[in-house]
């Protein structure tokens, strides 16, 4: 008996120490965490699995890496520092099929997007999480709602003509590469491209072109290229310019009148 | 009211003959209703010119009206909202004004485009044939040269009327004639500076290219289109070799009252094909170009076609520079543009005279030749039109880069090994096409048609079995001459040696009846 209750009295004494342990550590460990507001703590809490930042780390891990390395540095002969570029950039790219690139080469062709645009958004914000970059202005479409077209075309034509032609067609340039034709382009995918100067174009940034004379060549280019009425005909040719004018005058006109004199001269 | 007496055809002949009393028409008359025209579709083709050239005096004097040459400075106000508010000439403005606001303007502007386009290519067509089947020989020498003249006159036509409008693609292209003005060693910067009345652009070119365009060139066309068509009525149709056809008369049919119909029914059809592709195709949107500055060229800016080859050929041409200082620099665009386009001139012109002097052929001919029977000056044809062609697509070789995802460098390299190679290499297929050509004529003669049935002999061999043209020898050969005319390939093309098929889309053979019987005139000098 005396036994028996001589061990009990040990193992709550043990148990007790036990709770008091824990309780001691689990105060200790509570003081500690509130009181050292430290850089790891933050850490912690950005680092949540749902951040922006980190599934855009995940996409960028398994499908821009190769290219532009470890923490968007770059891989020399492969692919450029993505450091300072921006989500304008990294949207831009994305959104049109652009990049992942299949394979290097003179430029990359525009095609349809591997990435949702919300993806997109993930790996801009993990870009921008490396170093910052230009972004789209959030009062975008109220700035091209207040453009001039007309002002917009004297700043097209002289900034933007002479590789995406006068009609936005498009045009060649040295070596393979090419300015690709505006149709069916976006505000945002404009505003993007002239903001970071995607593949061979020139970077339009806010000291040159400020963003209200990019909303005006936004509303010239949607107005030439989308929503004219293309007076003149059916027919456009492609606005090629006179080539394809003198493609037309061979195959169809010369070509019907051809088939006339044969008619002409057959019927008797 | 009183009727009058006498049926309508008294009618007629008195009312000829009261004119005939007064202004002398009957002789005259009589020979231009009873010319004869060869009845072969290739004789329609320099028509198409014609008959274009015609629309272009209507349609210009229509756009005319409404063009103002004059570059002082405007701003725009008119109704297209992209240029609003935007400095301009007022040529340009007038233009843009044709296009938007007058009623019919710019079908009007985009027929007289789409014609002068027509004008040229059909030139180049109806010249093509006139020099593949040797018309150009003796006696028609001069004709030959005026018409290359009309194809240059045409060839200045059309670049003052592009640069008319004063917009993007004008002053662009009129910067490149200025450069080859300027690439003339002393005489170019006096020329330019005369032309532009100063420094390029100036405020003088549009009225003294409108003058130029509206009334200087087209009075020389008119000009010379009317000796052109003058001369065939005077030297009477060439045609083509056939039976009853010989070297003293034209077989086909006479201007009236069977000719009349038919070109009148063929200008209907031209005027009906541009007014279509005016209304179908979009030609020179030149509202988007905007007003010309020297700061800005678009991409794409080329000249119409006929004026391509020699963009082509500058830039082709690699940039060597000649320089004596300090004198002068001869820039690289002297060889191509000056050079080149003096030869461009001088060559055609002057080749009936060459011809003439290396085949010893002084003799008259009204008879025509088949291609192939000529394979040096097939070859020699087929040679410019590749040289030519390479010079176009170069020419556009920019807009065939992006539209066929090719480099742009390449294009260039391709152009210009290209334009050395490929014309030598036509030239030989050419002239092994038409000894091809000649040798199965002579087959066909000897030993008859191909019938595409095969036979085999008891022994196992197999053969063809020909059809005979004539009664063959014992040797199953015949002894046909070659006449120069097309010889049958086809079991039913025997007996049509004539081209009369009746019917175009589907064969309408009927009895011949008197009145359309071929007539035939005689030119006299019978041997």
């Amino acid at each position: 008996m005396a036994e028996s209750a001589k061990r009990r009295r040990g193992w709550r004494k043990r148990l007790g120490a036990l709770a008091r342990f824990t309780g001691a550590l689990v105060i200790v460990g509570g003081l500690y965490s509130v009181f050292s507001p430290s850089l790891y703590a933050q850490e912690a809490e950005d680092n949540a699995v749902d951040s922006d930042v980190v599934k855009g780390q995940e996409l960028y891990d398994t499908s821009c890496i190769s290219c532009h390395g470890d923490n968007g540095e770059g891989v020399d002969g492969r692919g450029p520092s993505l450091i300072g570029v921006g989500t304008a950039s990294v949207e831009f790219q994305v959104n049109t099929g652009r990049m992942p690139m299949a394979a290097q080469g003179a430029q990359a062709p525009a095609g349809d997007p591997s990435f949702t645009e919300e993806e997109a958004e993930w790996i801009g914000a993990y870009i921008e999480y490396l170093g910052g970059g230009g972004t789209v202005p959030d009062d975008l479409a109220a700035l091209v709602e207040n453009a001039e077209e007309a002002a917009g075309g004297d700043l097209y034509r002289v900034n933007c003509s002479s590789c995406h032609g006068y009609a936005g067609g498009g045009g060649a340039l040295s070596s393979g590469a090419h300015a690709p034709s505006l149709s069916g382009t976006t505000d945002e995918e404009l505003y993007q491209a002239m903001l970071t100067g995607p593949q061979n174009m020139p970077v339009f940034a806010d000291n040159e072109l400020t963003p209200e004379q990019k909303a005006d060549i936004i509303a010239y280019v949607q107005y030439i290229v989308n929503d004219d009425a293309d007076p003149g005909g059916v027919f456009s040719l492609g606005r090629f310019g006179p080539s394809t004018e003198g493609v037309a005058i061979f195959l169809v006109g010369i070509t019907s009148l051809l088939l006339a004199t044969l008619w002409i001269a057959g019927k008797s | 009211m009183k009727r009058r007496k006498g049926t309508n055809e008294n009618l007629m002949t008195k009312a000829g003959g009261e004119l005939d009393d007064r202004f002398k028409l009957a002789g005259p008359a009589r020979v231009l209703m009873n010319k004869v025209f060869p009845d072969h579709w290739s004789f329609l083709l320099g028509e198409i010119a014609l008959f274009s050239f015609i629309l272009l005096l209507l349609t210009g004097t229509f756009l005319a009206l409404f063009f103002e040459p004059s570059m002082t400075h405007v701003t725009y106000e008119g109704s297209y909202v992209p240029l609003q508010g935007v400095g301009m000439s007022k040529a340009y403005e007038s233009t843009l004004n044709i296009s938007f606001e007058v009623r019919g303007g710019l079908i009007m502007r985009q027929m007289h485009h789409w014609a002068s386009l027509l004008f040229m290519a059909a030139i180049l067509v109806h010249m093509m044939r006139v020099f593949f089947t040797g018309a150009f020989r003796a006696p028609r020498e001069t004709n030959w040269m005026i018409g290359i003249l009309l194809f240059w006159l045409g060839f200045f036509n059309g670049f003052t009327g592009y640069s008319l409008p004063d917009d993007g693609l004008s002053g662009t292209g009129l910067r490149i004639a200025e450069g080859m003005t300027e690439s003339v060693p002393f005489l170019g910067p006096w020329v330019s500076a005369a032309l532009f009345g100063g420094a390029f652009p100036g405020d003088e070119v549009i009225a003294r290219f409108y003058i130029l365009h509206v009334f200087v060139l087209p009075l020389a066309l008119l000009a010379l289109i009317t000796v052109h068509v003058g001369l065939v009525f005077a030297q009477k149709h060439t045609q083509w070799p056939g039976p009853g056809r010989t070297e003293h008369n034209v077989v086909g049919y006479r201007m009236f009252p069977n000719y009349v119909m038919k070109q009148v029914g063929f200008m209907l059809l031209v005027f009906g094909v541009v007014t279509a592709m005016s209304g179908l195709f979009q030609i020179n949107p030149l509202w988007m170009f905007g007003p010309y500055e020297a700061s800005v060229v678009s991409s794409g800016s080329q000249p119409d076609f006929y004026v391509m080859f020699m963009d082509g050929l500058i830039r082709l041409f690699p940039a060597w520079e000649f320089r004596v200082p300090p004198y002068f620099t001869l820039p690289a665009v002297f060889w191509p543009g000056i050079v080149g386009m003096g030869l461009s001139v001088l060559l055609p012109l002057l080749y009936p005279l060459l011809e003439r002097r290396f085949t010893k052929d002084r003799g008259h001919h009204n008879l025509l030749q088949r291609p192939r029977d000529t394979p040096a000056r097939t070859g020699l044809g087929v040679m410019v039109i590749v040289f030519w062609v390479i010079g176009v697509v170069s020419g556009g070789n920019d807009v065939f880069a992006q539209a066929f995802h090719i480099s742009l460098n390449a294009m260039t390299w391709g152009g210009r090994i290209g334009i050395v190679v490929l014309p030598i290499v036509a030239y030989y297929l050419t002239y092994r096409f038409c000894l091809g050509l000649q040798q199965h004529d002579r087959e066909v003669l000897a030993h008859g048609l191909e019938t595409g049935i095969l036979m085999r002999d008891p022994e196992g061999r197999f053969y063809e079995v020909h059809q005979p043209l004539v009664e063959p020898d014992e040797r199953g050969h015949t002894e046909l001459e070659y006449s120069g005319a097309t010889v049958p390939k086809k079991m039913n093309r025997i007996g049509v040696l004539e081209p009369a098929q009746r019917g175009f889309f589907k064969s309408i053979e009927e009895p011949s009846d008197e009145d359309g019987r071929r007539d035939q005139i005689e030119t006299g000098n019978k041997r």
